[in-house]
């Protein structure tokens, strides 16, 4: 594929992302939303995060071996973490740096496959 | 501007991690499927989505198709959708700085923009502006080094995706703590596993947005009791 037909590729991929981002304010931006769509926006954050949560779990194996133990783990001394001591660098950091440890030490195996 | 760089800077480290490793994973990746290194750099200014970047290096291994790329892509990141209209009255007056606020609605600053307190003494618009630019510069930082140099990254990352995830848990926390937070992430968490149970990994955000909005529109007399009435 030549230079050129990348650069279209690329660039119809990005008018696609700016499409995704753009959309909302396109419709809604210069009048007032429906009280329907402003009620979407209040509590679709916090759903959001649980979808983003599950998003990044989405692939673990849990019908095989490992079955998710390292991201059950993770989570859990994430979340343990952050409701002990309040301080969301600190867990991101331990409970990070505990899922690496866990997949590249307890559960070797699971990094290879 | 410098100040809110400063001060916006410590609530950015968890992506500054994440995104450097992930954009430079993207960057190895698409140098060995064949594409020019300065694709990476461009892709992360021109594009800047996750997901959406490793899926271009896939479209691009598989040949000329711009139709096909336009509409993978467009599903891959319609979750952004819901960034906007969760900040659809919170940007409103930030005037010329909301163009590149929705430009660089990602995850990650989409979260950030949840869950961080902005300081008294600097302007909302001028924190959210300098937590999404540092968020960029991650980005690109990342794909530019994997594509260049990925071969000096020598020691195991493997697991390092996981600081996302942590960052999505400790905001998901925030949320259940909130009195008016705490129902529309039961009802997120829940929908979410259903989903992911009932229609597998690939269908998982297009098959959760449908059923977010149907809940929530099934729900609005319970949730939003006064406006629903």
């Amino acid at each position: 594929m030549s230079e050129f037909q990348i650069g279209i590729m690329v660039a119809c991929g990005a008018a696609a992302t700016i499409l995704t981002r753009f959309l909302p304010f396109w419709l809604f931006g210069t009048r007032e939303p429906p009280r329907f769509v402003l009620y979407l926006g209040r509590t679709l954050p916090p759903a959001v995060m649980a979808m983003l949560v599950v998003f990044c779990l989405k692939d673990a194996k849990v019908l095989t071996w490992p079955f998710g133990i390292p991201e059950i783990l993770g989570v859990a001394i994430t979340a343990g973490l952050y409701l002990w001591r309040k301080n969301m660098l600190l867990c991101v950091i331990v409970g990070t740096a505990s899922y690496m440890a866990l997949l590249q030490f307890v559960f070797p195996a699971m990094a290879n496959s | 501007m410098v100040q809110a760089l400063k001060t916006a800077f410590p609530h950015t480290i968890p992506v500054l991690t994440g995104y450097f490793f992930m954009g430079a994973a993207m960057a190895i990746l698409m140098v060995t499927s064949g594409i020019p290194a300065i694709w990476a750099t461009i892709m992360a200014v021109a594009i800047y989505a996750g997901s959406g970047q490793f899926v271009m290096v896939g479209l691009l291994a598989a040949g000329f198709d711009p139709v096909a790329t336009f509409l993978v892509i467009l599903m891959v990141n319609a979750r952004h959708i819901f960034y906007g209209l969760a900040n659809l009255t919170r940007f409103r007056d930030f005037d010329r700085y909301r163009w590149y606020l929705i430009f660089s609605l990602t995850d990650e600053t989409f979260a950030l923009f949840s869950s961080v307190k902005v300081p008294p003494e600097i302007e909302e618009r001028k924190f959210l502006t300098a937590i999404a630019v540092l968020d960029q510069l991650y980005w690109i930082a990342g794909c530019t080094v994997g594509a260049f140099a990925g071969t000096l990254i020598t020691f195991d990352v493997t697991g390092i995706e996981f600081v996302m995830t942590a960052l999505f848990v400790v905001i998901l926390i925030q949320k259940l703590q909130e009195k008016d937070g705490r129902s529309p992430a039961f009802v997120g968490l829940a929908v979410a596993v259903i989903c992911r149970l009932a229609f597998g990994s690939e269908a998982f955000i297009i098959s959760t947005m449908i059923a977010l909005v149907a809940v929530f529109a099934l729900l609005r007399p319970r949730l939003d009791p006064v406006e629903a009435a």
